[in-house]
């Protein structure tokens, strides 16, 4: 039987983290949290948290609040910034697909590669078109039947 | 009726003939190609008969004059029985101005139509989007649309 969950493609745990702690704080701009809340919430280390959201700080997703009470807030453009986007601050490629030796491939190396590639290719065209107001709507969609908030684009 | 920016100065309706040129207009300014012949083809076929399945829908500013520019367009059918598919709403054609953008034009277009395909009884709607452009592809995905049962392919026709 098919587990819906293990059939899900897997980015990096750090790009998980970031898309995470990007929704919590995008869901609501003005809102300060703390690195250790975010942690809770999704049960990871603040330590590898912290690392995580020094990169969404340098690439302007983020700003970080000093002192008491401080802690980050979001400061990027919630209907532009799409999943694709954040992951590629932490991966070089959304692929591990590649062909050790081009040159001396077989053809069934080089069929085998091209399907692979059809399939990265529809990946990272699905989360390039999934903005962080879209996974914002989407949880609400899950929440309750319909959610309601302005469109992207148009 | 949603509020957005324009969101409650918007009309939404069925084309007319005279509406055409707006469209044609609208389509090469965005796409950057002239295509009147099609959409004559496209006016006759889809709003001019079988209109209880058919649905051509243009936004307009709701003061406007009768010969004021198109704002955005949507173009749907019910489609049924493809390979097995039960019938569905198909989505075609959709755009939106590009300085109206952002407005809410495009999401009332896609609610209008949307309410069309409900009336007439279909509980599933579909579009085909190319996989490089990001802009429909955010906006469907926005609207709550995400990739369905089928699978597009295709063939390069050799001579």
């Amino acid at each position: 039987m098919d587990n819906p969950q293990k059939g899900c493609r897997q980015v990096q745990k750090s790009s998980q983290l970031a898309i995470y702690a990007l929704i919590e704080l995008a869901a609501d701009p003005e809102r300060q949290v703390s690195v250790a809340e975010i942690g809770e919430k999704f049960r990871v280390s603040a330590h590898h948290l912290a690392k995580v959201m020094h990169t969404l700080g340098r690439a302007g997703l983020v700003r970080s609040i000093r002192g008491v009470g401080g802690g980050y807030s979001f400061s990027g453009n919630a209907k532009r910034t799409t999943l694709l986007d954040v992951i590629s601050l932490f991966e070089d490629s959304l692929s591990n697909n590649n062909l050790s030796d081009p040159a001396n491939a077989t053809t069934a190396e080089l069929a085998l590669f091209d399907v692979m590639c059809e399939i990265d290719d529809i990946a990272k065209a699905t989360l390039g078109a999934i903005t962080l107001s879209t996974m914002l709507k989407q949880m609400e969609r899950r929440e309750k039947p319909m959610g309601g908030a302005a469109a992207a684009a148009f | 009726m949603l509020m957005t920016d324009l969101g409650d100065k918007i009309a939404i309706r069925r084309i007319d003939a005279d509406d055409l040129r707006h469209v044609v207009a609208l389509d090469e300014r965005v796409t950057g190609q002239a295509k009147p012949a099609y959409w004559q083809d496209i006016l006759e076929r889809y709003a001019t008969r079988r209109l209880d399945e058919r649905f051509f829908l243009i936004a307009k500013a709701a003061e406007a004059a009768a010969d004021a520019p198109v704002l955005g367009f949507i173009v749907g059918e019910i489609r049924d029985w493809e390979f097995g598919s039960k019938p569905c709403g198909w989505i075609f054609a959709f755009s939106v101005e590009p300085g109206t953008r952002l407005q809410g034009i495009g999401e009332q277009l896609f609610q209008a139509v949307s309410e069309e395909f409900k009336a007439a009884g279909v509980k599933t709607m579909r579009t085909m989007v190319g996989r490089q452009n990001q802009l429909h592809m955010a906006f469907f995905r926005s609207e709550g649309m995400v990739a369905g049962p089928y699978i597009q392919l295709e063939k390069e026709l050799e001579d």
